[in-house]
């Protein structure tokens, strides 16, 4: 009779426990998934009611058609380029056989830019003026921090500077950059040098600003450590200082590439680099009846792409950083 | 026996907004090779200042400390500090927190091999072998303590200064940690000090105790001799009429000479004050 009911009792509680963990998976994916579906609903409700001069605003349905439609063209633009590549390998190929001594030449594809290249666009461009700004700002920030004077001395401009949209340093970055870089053959277009600068100027703050915090505030009793150790001042700093304010520090890389992220969008569409921002702006002037829809693509492309951006650092940073805790969050 | 450490009249006031505060006044002091003393006396009485000086983390505003003959003007390694929050370095493994004070103080002259065996050794000695790779937060309060007090002997400082070293451990613990440092006491018999404010512990571990007045204007106010048998067990010395009266004189100095008037300690007054009502009972 006991042993009856052991044994019915066992399979019931495991059974009890796969049922647990079922529910907590339940609820960890059913109710997000729940506002993702009131969301595409209200989405799909609302865009039905607005008439604008381009037609309904799309709905959910319209933007995936949209998805899939710029695939698409990314596609056969690549299949087309494929072609061109080798047609000319084999004008090239006939050529030598006529004459050995004629030097074959690649003439690079021209086609339009896909929404796929410009995204390999924009990602490159926000790296770059991303790995600009971490150049300067975190020797910048660790000066700041160890050095009172310096702080007080700009810690004024820093304040200034930090609030400054991307839109008022443009102007001024196209025209320095027009004036200097005046290369005949330059390496890289115009457009990507004064986008990417103009990121890297609206990035910088929020990295030195917390590389300076972290470095200034390490706790005394490490500082003490360090005195009793007697520590010449290069090893305190690679040591004591720069460990103790990792933590600050991934977190002000992290806000910075946020920025730089958002203000990418903003520097593209005015320095008409070929990226999405470039890419939401000529939708806008086209005005197809598309046009709505390419752009809500876009849109969240790019917010897709900060996510993982932003996830990307947070695994650099629990990779790194001695701090767990700060990690997470 | 040679005096290793002269504290000479030393005065420490601290500027404040309501004028200059006078924490330590004339405090005087000689500590012999191989000497355990304890600094004790109520919160805020200038111990810690006291230890800092030695240490060389502040400056006495008048008087000096001279250690071997010369005069102490900075921290340095030979004055190894066990801080009372351990102080280990929380990206760095237990190992690699002494390894860095070996590397400082050794470096230059150790090969590779010596410094591990070193370091090792010294975890050893602390009973923290088993979990010598494990990072601070990994590893509990006593035991940060242990690789704390590791790292202080690994230096081979002439003097050790502790302060307040098991004030954050709980009951057990603390008991544990006196024996093991006892213990290390025995083989190594280095000159400390130690700031206290358990009178149990002060009268197990130290050969002196030094008893400081209540600020500000803190001194010493008596210094009384330890003679008890080493090596010392806790359950032995229960019974021992010398052990009681000796912490009877501390017990009797820091609660009826150097009664520490609380002005709003509920909480504190009430925790002093059975000690202290036993003791005016039985008088």
């Amino acid at each position: 009779m006991a042993t009856t009911l052991l044994n019915f009792a066992a399979p019931s509680s495991r059974l009890q426990r796969l049922s647990r963990a079922g529910s907590a998976l339940l609820r960890h994916c059913t109710i997000p998934l729940f506002g993702i579906a009131v969301f595409l609903l209200l989405w799909s409700v609302a865009a039905a009611r607005i008439e604008t001069s381009l037609g309904t605003f799309p709905g959910p349905a319209a933007v995936w058609q949209q998805a899939a439609n710029l695939y698409e063209e990314h596609r056969r633009e690549r299949v087309k380029a494929a072609e061109f590549y080798a047609r000319q390998e084999e004008r090239n190929a006939q050529r030598l056989a006529q004459d050995p001594t004629y030097e074959a030449r690649i003439r690079p594809y021209t086609g339009k830019a896909t929404f796929i290249d410009q995204i390999k666009t924009s990602l490159v461009t926000v790296l770059s003026g991303f790995a600009i700004a971490m150049a300067v700002a975190l020797p910048l920030g660790i000066a700041i921090g160890l050095n009172r004077p310096l702080n007080l001395a700009l810690n004024p401009l820093i304040q200034l500077f930090k609030p400054v949209s991307p839109l008022a340093w443009l102007p001024l970055v196209t025209m320095v950059v027009s004036a200097l870089y005046t290369a005949d053959e330059p390496l890289f277009p115009k457009s990507f040098i004064n986008s990417m600068i103009t990121v890297a100027l609206c990035c910088l703050w929020p990295m030195v600003i917390n590389t300076a915090v972290g470095v200034a505030s390490i706790p005394q009793d490490l500082v003490n450590v360090s005195r009793v150790l007697r520590l010449s001042p290069l090893a305190h700093v690679r040591r004591i200082v720069l460990p103790s304010s990792v933590p600050m520090i991934f977190t002000g890389m992290r806000l910075s590439l946020g920025i730089a992220w958002m203000v990418l969008i903003a520097a593209e569409m005015l320095a008409q680099n070929p990226g999405l921002g470039k890419f939401v702006w000529d939708e806008f002037q086209n005005g197809s009846s598309e046009s709505l829809s390419r752009i809500m693509v876009a849109v969240f492309t790019i917010g897709f792409i900060g996510f993982l951006l932003d996830r990307g650092m947070q695994e650099i940073q629990r990779r790194v950083s001695w701090d767990k805790g700060t990690a997470t969050r | 026996m040679s005096v290793i450490l002269e504290i000479s009249q030393v005065d420490k006031e601290f500027s404040t907004p309501s004028g200059n505060f006078v924490a330590l006044k004339g405090v005087d002091l000689k500590i012999e090779q191989g000497e355990f003393v304890s600094l004790i006396g109520h919160s805020g009485c200038g111990k810690s200042t006291v230890l800092n000086i030695v240490a060389g983390l502040i400056q006495a505003t008048r008087g000096g400390v001279i250690l071997n003959g010369k005069e102490i003007r900075e921290p340095g390694p030979e004055r190894a500090v066990v801080f009372q929050n351990h102080s280990l370095l929380p990206w760095l493994t237990a190992y690699q927190n002494v390894e860095l004070a070996v590397k400082q103080v050794k470096g230059a002259s150790w090969s590779k091999q010596q410094i591990r065996e070193w370091v090792e050794h010294n975890l050893t000695l602390v009973h923290m072998a088993h979990a010598m790779h494990k990072l601070p937060h990994e590893i509990s309060g006593g035991m940060k303590q242990r690789v704390g007090i590791a790292r202080a002997l690994a230096m081979q400082p002439q003097i050790l200064l502790m302060d307040e070293p098991f004030g954050a451990l709980d009951a057990l613990t603390r008991a544990h940690m006196q024996d093991s440092l006892m213990e290390i006491q025995n083989e190594l018999r280095n000159t400390v000090i130690m700031i206290t404010h358990d009178v149990d512990e002060a009268v197990l571990l130290s050969d002196r105790i030094v008893m400081m007045t209540n600020g500000p204007a803190a001194t010493i106010g008596e210094i009384l001799d330890v003679k008890l048998p080493r090596p010392r067990d806790r359950l032995a010395l229960a019974d021992l009429p010398e052990y009681a009266a000796l912490r009877a004189r501390v017990l009797r100095f820091l609660y009826e000479k150097q009664r520490k008037v609380e002005p709003l300690g509920t909480a504190a007054g009430a925790r002093q004050s059975p000690a202290a009502m036993r003791r005016r009972s039985v008088a």
